[in-house]
This record gives structure tokens, C-alpha cells and sequence, in this order.
């Protein structure tokens, strides 16, 4: 196992790892932004102690997020040192305007949200506890603007003179800006993340229920955040319906991955799990057209004519123009100084080679096949879980609603142990999205192993392992504490 | 060279300099933290540091990101070749910083497996590490580094990394630069006379007041000394040169000569360091509690003016030793002008950023911490 490996396990891990405490982080900060509302709109202090209650969590949840945010900051250079010259044009633009417009946002009002009850007025606070989930939204969509340009890049041009892409115009940004995978995908993670922070309120609150304490509060808090959750389930259906649509257009490998479809063709059947299948289905979703044609992996292999009659080329056909590219970029900066027309002449071989200039770097067609059994199921446990939690929420807020949720005794069982389920369900989603993209850090432009740094395996290793003692201290401190803090509740005063 | 490319360069190494400045400001954060150590503090007064730095420790490590990322935006390949490069610097600063993150929620929590002295000490450790490693790391933009750059790189299938590290040391070898290691020790006493000035600023404590005057005193000397033995090593030293062509040569005296050709440079570093010494005598010997905004300001303006000595006036920013034409300049390391461009327009927002925090920072901070507070107020670290 080379550097590439341990770098990707080390990425794959602090991003798992990250995504754990940031969903929870968009969910809460909305749930308790709504009960702070509540308690400045109806002026009852009720609400102003429920807010606090989720507040109290919500911090402890917020620090490890930091925590391991910065780490990915990090690693996209020590790691990942290739990728941050290719890609720094445009990357680091999304990730410098989400340090100035987001992250000083959470962190100023953050400090107001939680020390300022005592000393900012009502009304301020209540704008610092709405800027402050607003702030980790906006952070939310410029990392996801990165990330979409990874899975899509639009907008942007290879300049053999700086071996990097880059921004081609300023009109380009907006197309970076507005690419509709970055779009899908934020309001898909947002909103998930809405799920999130509902089953994690109402869960909490069942288990309050549970025990025969603080009734009042639990029920209106599984309805506050129920209700969260509920809404985010419905946006969560809408924007994955749109990812599947993108997904066929600019990433038909990971979708053929998703539903392990090896040979594709019109009228494509969905599959359940492994032996049933719902005719045609898979058609409607990719295309919304039930006869809308759905490459499979064997056909993106071996090249394949798409719905609208256009020919897509083999892979091994790919690799080839690729490497006329890589062997074009080379003649060309070889002769840049010395004769001109002949590296105009290599320029032009490489613009016409350059959309497959990353196959050049593949050794076999397989190359281009993601793990196929770890996307496969992945995608069903997040769409699995995904509609069981819906119904869990829809059940809860009825409930809560009536005002008899706690005599569901079943349903406060049902909420209480999903808590971890939607974790899973969070995880499995951003397996789908980034094992299912593998090789490419950048879609047919740059495979993981040229994104690298020059590391050594032995360092790599190292941190893998240290980031590992690390991050699994923090969980078991995190679970501790947040079960310290539920277990005393709203009415006990927090230690000093 | 398109000159619009250019300014949009040097203006983002105004406001990489600028974060810079203010970064450094910040870690007043770092630098009361260690007095975490200061055995004459009693626990009340511990508690009240704690809580005092707790309310701003986000900001420093926002603006830390955010120098970061800014850096990685602006200029990527510094970004690549340094991060790449100095694995375990950056590496070791990462995870001090990963702990501070997480001790000021875990430290008081009985559930914290580690105690609050094992989270105590991670502060601590911040608070000496991270100045200690930023200074050293940004002491190599005048030192040289051991790398080099080949783009042509990215073709070989074999070995594509465009940029390599010459040693195995991987960053750890810049201890071995006795300027660079200096700007280390000047940047940890600087922020423990900041963070002393800025405690005695927001805690309302007579007491623990005349601690930090006292530790003012006993810090003013040695970083007084420290800061003019790396200045005037720095201003007699040969510099990294980059001529128009893009060549880079050494230079006998280049940082004195920059500074004395650009003299509003010049000016800027000496009002700086008359302001520090103005906030040093004012924590050390009268009893006015403002110190820290002249420190904050004179900081802020050394620091800038050292990386516009690095950067500016026809100079390596970040030079390697090994190979001189492998050495960074604004204009071989940028984004593109279209990219900057950009991120200029979104940069017009940061004087509204800067705003709402001075705001809020007012707001927060109208009364002072006193230990009446930590004994009644339930939202505490």
C-alpha cells in the first residue's frame, strides 16, 4: 500500500469523521434558531430554556467540527500538494470566500449565541443565533461549490504554460459558482442535515419521554425539531432526485456504480437489492423518460451512443487521447522558448486531446470502475434510511402535534435508538458521492494518484494513525459529555 | 506582464499580509494562554483566562484558516510546495490547534477522560507551539527553503509531484535556521506581552492586573532583544532577489535595501514597533488598561511591513536554497488574474466583516470578566 492509499484513507477518514458533527451542526443551529424565535416572538421564558438546552449540545457538537474542518484545510496541501497547484485557481477562490463571508460569521456570533444571554439584548441575540446557522450554511455552500467543481468541472480552461486549470473569464466563476452539481449538492447536504438534527432532537426527546421527565419540553421540542426534520426529508427527496439527474449526465459511472448496472440500454430497471428489480425505473430517475437510455459499466467501457444519438467514446479510446495530450503537454513546454510554431502545433494537438487528458494517466480501462459492491450498498442504506426516517419524523411531529407522544411508547423506542441510524445514513450518502467518483479527484482530469504530495508512506502512516488516537478520543469524550448533558436536562443548572 | 495582473498580485499580498498582521494580533489568544503556567495565578484566575480567551480563541483560529485559505486562493503554488513540503511543521501546528478547538468545551466537563489539566496543557502547548511554528515557518521566507519546482513534473507517469522537498526532514529542518528559529522565540514573547496586555484589559482583577504588568516587565526585555537581533540580522543578510526577467540572484543587504527604497514601508515598520514599545510601557510601568489596542495596531503594521519587505520590491517571498529559480515570487506563484480578480470584488466585503466583529467584540465585551461572574454565570468554560 503507496502514499496514494494512506493519503486517501487519511482524506476518507477526517472527512467521515468532519461530517458527523457538521450535519448535526446545520440541523440544531435552525432547530433552536426557531425555538429562540419562539421565545423572543411569544416572550415566554419556556422557550428561551429549550433553546439553551440544545444550545448547551449544539456547542459541544460545534468544537469538534472545527476541529476537523481545519484538518481538511490542511491536508488539501500536505496530502494533496498536485491537486492544490491543478486546481488552486479555482478551488481556493470558493475556500477563501468562505473564510470571509462564513467562517468569521459563525465564529463572531457563535460567542454571542452562547456567552451573550446576560449581555446583548433579546433582540441581538436572536439575530447572532440565526447569523450563526446562517454562517455555517454559507460555509456549507462554497465547500460544496469545491466539491461540485471536483465531480463537474465547468467553467475553466488547462493552461499549458502554468500546467494548472484555471478560471478562463470572470464569467467563468459564475458558472463555478452556479454549477448545478454544487447546487444540488448543497441543498441535498444542507437539508439532510435539517434530518439530521430533527431525529437527533426528536430522539433525545423520546428518550425524556421515556424516563417521565420533562414532558412539556420533550414534546415540544420532537415537534420543533420534527418539524425541522420533516421539511428537510421532503427538500432531501427533491434535490437527490435532481443529483440523479446530474448524475447521469456528468457522472454516469458512479450512478451505473450505485445501482450496479453492468450492462445498460433503454427501459432500465431499478434495483431494490439484488434480485428484485422495478422495470424501467431506473430510466425515470436518471432521464425522467421511462424509454431515457442508461449506460452501464461495460458500455462506458466500451463506448457507448447516448439517448440523444451522440457517440461516447471507449475508455481505452479515452486513454489513448489522453496520452497524445500528456505526450503533447510535455513537446510543448520542451519547446515553448525555442520554437514557437512547433509549440503552437503541440498546443493544438493537446486542446483537441485535452477533455480525456486525465485517462492518460490510467493504466487499464478498468481503472475507470469505482468499487462497485461499497457504492451499491451504500446508496440503498442512505435511500433505505433516509425514507424510514421520514416516516419516523412525519409519525413524531403528529404525535407531538396532539400532544399524546408520549403515550406511543413503540414510537419513542422507534426515535430514540434511530439517533445512530441517521449518522449511517449521512455517511453512506457521502460514500456515494466520493467513492463513487474514484479515480478522479477531478472527473477525467486528475486521477488520485497524480493529486499527491511527495510524502513518504512512513509519514502518511503516522498521521493516519495519530489522526485516528485522535479522533477516536474526541468521540468517546464528545458521546460522554453530550450524555452528561441530556442526562441532567434542561432543569438542572449546567456546572460551573 | 499585464500591469493589472500584477497590482491584482500585490494587492493580495497586502491582504495576505494584512491577515497575517492580524493573525499574529489574535494569537494574544496563544499568548495568555501561557500563563496557564505562571504558578503565581491562582485557580479563580485561571478560570477567569480561560473565560476570557474563550469568548475570542474562534477568531484567531478563524483568521487562521482563513490566512490559509487566502493563501491557498491567492497563492497556490506557496500553498502546494510549502504544505506539501513541510509535512510535519504544518502537521505538528494542525494538531495543536485541533486541541486547543476542543479544550475549552472539554476542559471543565468531568466526562473529559483527560482532566482539566490534560486539556489545560494543550492550551498550554498552543500557546507556546503556535506562535513558535508560524514565526519559524514565515522566518524561512527570508532563510530559504530545501525544494524544488518542476512542472514539467505532472507528466511523468512515474513521479508527477511538481513540487519535491530536498530532505527528509520535512520542514523540521528550518530548526536548524538560527534566524528563522529566532522569529519563532520573538513571535512566542511577543504574544505572551499580548496576551498579558489584553488580560489586563478585559479581567476586571487588581490582582491578577499586577501579575501580568509584572510578566510584561520580565518578557519586555528578552523580546526586545530577540526582535532587534532577528531585524538587524535580517537587514544585513544577503536576500533573494528576483529580477524582471523572473531570475532569481542573491542579493547583498536586499531587505535593508527594500525597506529603504520603499519608504513608506520603512515608515510603517518603525510607527509599529514605537507602538508596541508604547503598549509595552504602558502594561509594564503606568497602570492604563489600553495597551493591547497599541499593541494590536503596532503588531499588525510590523507584520505587514515584513511581509511586504519579503514580498514586494522585486524579492523571493519564498526562496529555496537548493534551487534559486525554483524560488516563489508573487508573480510565479499566483492565480490567475481572473481568479483574483474576482476574489478582489468579494474582498470589498471585509471592511464590513471587520465591522460586525469590532461591533459584536464591543458588545460582548462592555463589562469586564470579575470573579463575581464566575461564580454566578452558568455559560462558562
Amino acid at each position: 500500500m503507496d502514499a496514494v492509499f494512506w493519503s486517501r484513507l487519511q482524506f476518507a477518514v477526517t472527512a467521515g469523521y468532519h461530517w458527523l458533527f457538521v450535519p448535526l451542526t446545520l440541523g440544531l443551529a435552525l432547530v433552536m434558531a426557531v425555538m429562540e424565535t419562539l421565545y423572543v416572538v411569544k416572550g415566554d421564558e419556556f422557550w428561551k430554556k429549550t433553546a439553551k438546552f440544545w444550545m448547551k449540545l449544539f456547542a459541544i457538537n460545534f468544537a469538534v467540527g472545527i476541529a476537523t474542518g481545519i484538518i481538511l484545510e490542511f491536508e488539501f496541501g500536505t496530502n494533496w500538494s498536485n491537486y492544490s497547484w491543478f486546481v488552486g485557481d479555482i478551488f481556493g477562490a470558493p475556500l477563501a470566500i468562505e473564510g470571509i463571508l462564513a467562517f468569521f460569521m459563525e465564529a463572531t456570533f457563535f460567542a454571542v449565541m452562547f456567552f451573550g444571554w446576560e449581555k446583548v439584548s433579546k433582540r441581538f441575540h436572536l439575530i447572532s443565533t440565526w447569523l450563526t446557522g446562517i454562517g455555517a450554511s454559507i460555509s456549507a455552500y462554497w465547500i460544496l461549490v469545491a466539491n461540485g467543481w471536483m465531480q463537474n468541472p465547468v467553467g475553466t480552461a488547462f493552461n499549458p504554460e502554468t500546467v494548472r486549470s484555471e478560471m478562463a473569464s470572470v464569467e467563468a466563476f459564475f458558472e463555478v459558482i452556479t454549477n448545478p452539481v454544487a447546487v444540488s449538492k448543497f441543498f441535498h447536504s444542507v437539508t439532510s442535515g435539517w434530518i439530521t438534527g430533527g431525529v437527533f432532537v426528536v430522539g433525545i426527546s423520546c428518550w425524556y419521554l421515556l424516563r417521565g421527565r420533562e414532558k412539556k419540553f420533550a414534546t415540544a421540542s420532537a415537534l420543533v425539531g420534527g418539524a425541522v426534520g420533516l421539511v428537510g426529508a421532503g427538500a432531501v427527496m427533491l434535490s437527490g432526485d435532481i443529483s440523479g439527474i446530474h448524475a447521469a449526465e456528468f457522472q454516469p459511472m458512479k450512478l451505473a456504480a450505485a445501482e450496479g448496472l453492468e450492462n445498460g440500454g433503454r427501459r432500465v430497471p431499478l434495483s431494490i437489492v439484488p434480485g428484485i428489480e422495478v422495470p424501467g425505473m431506473l430510466s425515470v430517475l436518471a432521464t425522467h423518460d421511462i424509454d431515457g437510455y442508461v449506460p452501464g459499466i461495460n458500455d462506458i467501457i466500451n463506448g457507448y451512443t447516448d439517448g440523444d444519438g451522440n457517440v461516447v467514446p471507449s475508455v481505452a479510446q479515452k486513454m489513448e487521447m489522453g496520452k497524445k495530450a500528456l505526450a503533447a503537454l510535455a513537446e510543448f513546454r520542451k519547446l515553448k522558448d525555442t520554437d514557437p510554431a512547433a509549440a503552437a502545433q503541440a498546443r493544438s494537438v493537446l486542446e483537441e486531446n485535452m477533455q480525456y487528458m486525465g485517462y492518460g494517466y490510467l493504466n487499464s480501462p478498468e481503472d475507470v470502475v469505482p468499487p462497485v459492491w461499497i457504492v451499491y450498498w451504500a446508496f440503498r442504506v442512505m435511500v433505505g434510511l433516509g425514507m424510514f426516517l421520514a416516516l419516523l419524523l412525519a409519525a413524531a411531529v403528529w404525535y407531538a402535534y396532539k400532544k399524546n407522544l408520549y403515550s406511543k411508547r413503540w414510537l419513542l423506542w422507534v426515535a430514540m435508538l434511530s439517533i445512530p441510524l441517521v449518522y449511517l445514513c449521512g455517511q453512506a450518502g457521502w460514500i456515494v458521492a466520493e467513492v463513487g467518483r474514484q479515480p478522479w479527484t477531478i472527473q477525467g482530469l486528475l486521477p488520485v494518484n497524480v493529486a499527491i504530495s511527495n510524502v513518504s508512506v512512513a509519514a502518511v502512516k503516522t498521521t493516519f494513525f495519530l489522526f485516528l488516537a485522535i479522533f477516536a478520543l474526541f468521540l468517546v469524550i464528545e458521546i460522554r459529555i453530550m450524555i452528561g448533558a441530556i442526562k441532567k436536562g434542561p432543569e438542572v443548572e449546567p456546572e460551573n | 506582464m499585464d500591469m493589472s495582473y500584477c497590482f491584482l498580485q500585490n494587492y493580495w499580498w497586502c491582504l495576505i499580509s494584512l491577515l497575517g498582521g492580524l493573525l499574529v494580533f489574535l494569537m494574544f489568544v496563544q499568548g495568555a494562554n501561557i500563563h496557564l503556567v505562571n504558578g503565581a495565578l491562582s485557580p479563580l484566575q485561571k478560570k477567569m483566562v480561560v473565560n476570557s480567551t474563550g469568548r475570542k480563541w474562534e477568531l484567531a483560529f478563524t483568521t487562521l484558516v482563513t490566512f490559509g485559505g487566502a493563501f491557498f486562493a491567492s497563492f497556490p503554488l506557496f500553498y502546494s510546495t510549502s504544505f506539501g513540503g513541510a509535512y510535519w511543521v504544518w502537521m505538528l501546528l494542525l494538531v495543536t490547534f485541533v486541541f486547543q478547538a476542543v479544550s475549552y468545551e472539554f476542559l471543565n466537563k468531568k466526562e473529559n477522560l483527560l482532566g482539566a489539566k490534560g486539556f489545560r496543557i494543550a492550551l498550554v502547548a498552543n500557546g507556546f507551539l503556535a506562535p513558535f511554528l508560524i514565526g519559524t515557518a514565515v522566518g524561512t521566507f527570508f532563510t530559504g527553503s530545501d525544494f524544488i519546482v518542476n512542472r514539467s513534473a505532472i507528466m511523468d507517469m512515474a513521479s508527477p509531484v511538481i513540487s519535491t522537498w530536498g530532505n527528509g526532514w520535512r520542514g523540521l529542518d528550518a530548526l536548524a535556521q538560527p534566524h528563522a528559529v529566532l522569529l519563532g522565540v520573538v513571535l512566542v514573547l511577543l504574544t505572551t506581552i499580548l496576551g498579558a496586555l489584553y488580560l489586563i484589559n478585559n479581567v476586571d482583577d487588581l490582582d491578577l492586573e499586577g501579575k501580568m504588568r509584572k510578566t510584561i516587565r520580565f518578557a519586555a526585555l528578552p523580546f526586545l532583544a530577540a526582535f532587534l537581533g532577528w531585524t538587524a540580522i535580517l537587514l544585513c543578510k544577503d536576500g533573494f532577489a528576483a529580477g524582471a526577467d523572473g531570475v532569481i540572484s542573491m542579493e547583498p543587504y536586499k531587505y535593508l535595501h527594500n525597506l529603504v527604497q520603499m519608504p513608506a514601508v520603512l515608515a510603517m515598520f518603525l510607527v509599529g514597533v514605537v507602538l508596541v514599545l508604547a503598549a509595552i510601557w504602558y502594561g509594564a510601568f503606568t497602570q492604563r488598561r489600553r495597551g493591547i489596542w497599541f499593541g494590536g495596531a503596532g503588531t499588525v503594521l510590523v507584520v505587514m511591513s515584513v511581509f511586504f519587505v519579503a514580498g514586494f520590491n522585486g524579492t523571493s517571498y519564498y526562496p529555496s536554497f537548493s534551487d534559486l529559480q525554483s524560488s516563489l515570487t508573487l508573480a510565479n506563484s499566483s492565480s490567475s488574474r481572473f481568479t483574483l480578480f474576482v476574489m478582489s470584488c468579494v474582498s470589498l466585503l471585509i471592511p464590513f466583516v471587520l465591522a460586525y466583529i469590532v461591533y459584536a467584540w464591543r458588545q460582548m465585551d462592555k463589562s469586564r470578566i470579575t470573579s463575581e461572574e464566575m461564580k454566578v454565570n452558568k455559560d462558562l468554560y
